[in-house]
């Protein structure tokens, strides 16, 4: 069983949206249902699985509809039509009560401006999720202390949010998030806001609690290189519709289409391939030239390895954290890598 | 189905039209309209001035209404008159048999921990109060009456208007039916409900808390409604997110981020029961006004000025303790960034 699944989603916004469906499974565009009936699409038959302890990046421009999608998920918006699965409950089919049981223990969420409360202080704000819950102070205190101190945020928790700078604002969402503990984690575009030193430095925080708590993250972004940093699976939305869904070698590979095509055409392969993905297996190098060799990890990056290669015009052995050799990587593996389609 | 509802309304807004006409050409005198109906389409001449049949009896069912109401629900008014004395009367008695430096200390103590300990605007504010009785003895117990007055009427605002913004800010129903009657409530001449509140209260200080209700409730609600509606909505989607219920994001989120707003509103609301309080005066309501009526009336420019003096400071000292009591929520709910 997956962990979330998404099947046939489609949200129409306007006056009457279900009378406007039909066009739209009929196949209208997004453009001819603005004009004919003044209604707007934000989700066109959006399909995804999400499996539990992955990170599911779903990625397009303003507008195409990721920010509806991920709200889907905790129904802060309801869907035209459609059905949300999460752990087999569909949340479509709870009641008031139970909605707000589900997403007390189910999920929670990260904010693309935070969305904290400003006349909170640092550890009531990462402690609201339990207040809700009606814990005790001391026990949600404590618990928050936890989290304060997990996003390295300690002597800062009787500060008010807007004593902090961007950076530490969102470490506080990220700890209130972290607070309640649920399984699935739901992030809007959590590090846009951010200038872009502050966002790597969230990035790698985000990666190593992730590989600590190996919970289920869906995570929205438009930027195509903290996608690929971030995800094990990255959807890409156009327009409401479900563009492309792959691993992030995939989506740098095969691009799907052209919009698809032109959003990778910038991407710094270097930096996002890694060694095990290109490298040729082990019993299959015959011919290689195995008098020079460099030893790189197979969970490198080829960024990290390629000068080396250049300054000593070396092939690579590719070895796994033990020390097997799991392949080799030769000039020509590299360059059709690098080489843009 | 879309094109019907849009023939609708005009179609029931024209209905409406011709049921009004006839009942005003059904009601009209006798002698005021043709002696056959058709007759109004053979000679066009009333087509000249505005033809007396022409005119909606309005008044008529507006005056028994009122005397029905006097009649069936006298005892309800009666109710109503007798709690909002009882409470002027007895706050009144209260601090006019206090000494009056025992006043002005508590409105010193008032002021000092309601603007979170200011020395500046308790200062100001205790010479505001010194000088009241300063101008003219006479004031002194005056102005205590107008306060109970004022501080009854905001109560009474606060108690209800406050309910009534948050209901209107969290339902656009609500908001559409309350708008028209908040309009019309801050539009309609004040005489227009002062002299019906003395058929329904009598003379005296309770139609006056009554028409400072009607004047001043509509910016407290507005501000509220306002207020409510601007928090930023990423945070109510956070509080929603991590399960809160309505009632406590109402609490806990949206009425502690729309304080600001909702004290600015207490605010106006002082102000405008404190301008309704002279204009109450007109029916016979005892207080500062008065002594602005009085020099009006025997023309000494000197007295009206005075007494006017009297109220604006009454003003300043209403101001100074309601906005600095918003201010210090604002700094508490906002907290300035410290560099």
């Amino acid at each position: 069983m997956s962990k979330i699944e998404v099947k046939n989603v489609y949200k129409i916004f306007g006056d009457s949206p279900s009378k406007v469906l039909p066009m739209v499974q009929d196949g209208a565009s997004k453009e001819e249902i603005l004009e004919k009936t003044g209604h707007t699409v934000g989700l066109d038959n959006v399909s995804i699985t999400i499996e539990e302890g992955e990170t599911f990046v779903c990625m397009g421009l303003s507008g195409s509809g990721k920010s509806t999608l991920i709200r889907h998920i905790n129904r802060l918006i309801d869907p035209t039509s459609g059905e949300i699965m999460v752990e087999g409950t569909n949340v479509m089919s709870l009641d008031k009560k139970n909605l707000i049981e589900f997403r007390r223990h189910k999920m929670s969420m990260v904010f693309q401006r935070f969305g904290l409360f400003p006349h909170k202080t640092v550890l009531e704000n990462v402690g609201y999720g339990l207040e809700v819950q009606g814990q005790k102070p001391e026990e949600r205190n404590k618990v928050a202390m936890e989290k304060i101190e997990a996003v390295g945020l300690n002597g800062f928790e009787h500060q008010y949010p807007n004593q902090l700078s961007g950076g530490m604002q969102q470490r506080v969402g990220l700890a209130r998030a972290l607070a309640t503990n649920t399984d699935i984690m739901l992030m809007d575009e959590a590090f846009s806001a951010l200038d872009p030193l502050i966002r790597s430095d969230m990035q790698k925080q985000l990666i190593d609690l992730q590989s600590k708590l190996k919970k289920t993250i869906v995570f929205i972004t438009h930027d195509l290189d903290e996608s690929l940093r971030l995800g094990d699976h990255i959807g890409i939305l156009n327009g409401g519709k479900l563009v492309q869904v792959g691993t992030p070698i995939d989506i740098i590979m095969n691009p799907a289409d052209d919009y698809v095509k032109a959003f990778v055409k910038d991407v710094n392969r270097a930096r996002v391939i890694k060694a095990k993905i290109i490298m040729i297996p082990a019993n299959k190098t015959n011919g290689i030239d195995k008098s020079n060799l460099i030893k790189v990890e197979e969970d490198q990056f080829l960024e990290e390895f390629l000068p080396q290669v250049v300054c000593n015009n070396a092939n690579c052995e590719v070895v796994d954290k033990s020390g097997n050799i799991k392949g080799y990587i030769t000039n020509k593996e590299l360059q059709s890598s690098l080489t843009k389609s | 189905m879309q094109k019907y509802k849009k023939i609708l309304k005009p179609f029931i807004y024209s209905v409406v039209f011709i049921f009004l006409i006839i009942i005003s050409y059904r009601s009209a005198k006798p002698r005021y309209k043709p002696e056959n109906f058709t007759d109004i389409f053979n000679d066009f001449s009333w087509l000249g001035n505005w033809p007396k049949w022409l005119d909606f009896p309005l008044m008529q069912p507006l005056n028994s209404g009122f005397d029905w109401l006097i009649v069936e629900y006298g005892l309800f008014f009666e109710g109503i008159n007798n709690f909002l004395l009882g409470l002027y009367t007895s706050m009144k008695n209260s601090l006019v048999g206090l000494p009056w430096p025992i006043v002005i200390a508590l409105v010193v103590l008032i002021t000092y921990f309601a603007s979170g300990r200011k020395t500046n605007t308790t200062v100001m504010v205790a010479f505001c109060t010194f000088f009241l009785g300063f101008l003219s003895p006479r004031y002194w117990d005056k102005c205590i009456m107008t306060t109970c007055i004022v501080v009854i009427g905001m109560l009474l605002c606060i108690v209800v208007g406050i309910p009534i913004g948050i209901a209107m800010a969290r339902n656009k129903k609500v908001r559409n039916a309350l708008l028209p009657i908040l309009d019309l409530m801050q539009t309609i001449p004040s005489f227009c409900y002062l002299i019906p509140g003395i058929l329904l209260f009598g003379l005296g200080a309770v139609p006056a808390i009554i028409a400072i209700f009607v004047y001043a409730v509509p910016p407290l609600i507005r501000l509220t409604d306002l207020g409510i509606r601007l928090v930023d909505k990423e945070v109510i989607e956070a509080s929603e997110a991590f399960g809160a219920s309505k009632k406590q994001t109402l609490w806990g989120v949206q009425i502690p981020l729309a304080l600001p707003n909702i004290m600015q509103g207490v605010n106006q609301c002082t102000m405008m029961s404190l301008a309704m309080v002279v204009i109450a005066s007109m029916i016979g309501t005892r207080g500062i006004g008065d002594e602005v009526l009085l020099g009006l009336q025997q023309l000494n420019v000197g007295m009206a000025t005075e007494a006017g003096i009297a109220i604006v400071l009454l003003a300043i000292i209403f101001d100074r303790i309601t906005q600095s009591y918003g201010e210090k929520i604002q700094e508490r709910t906002q907290q300035k960034k410290k560099i």
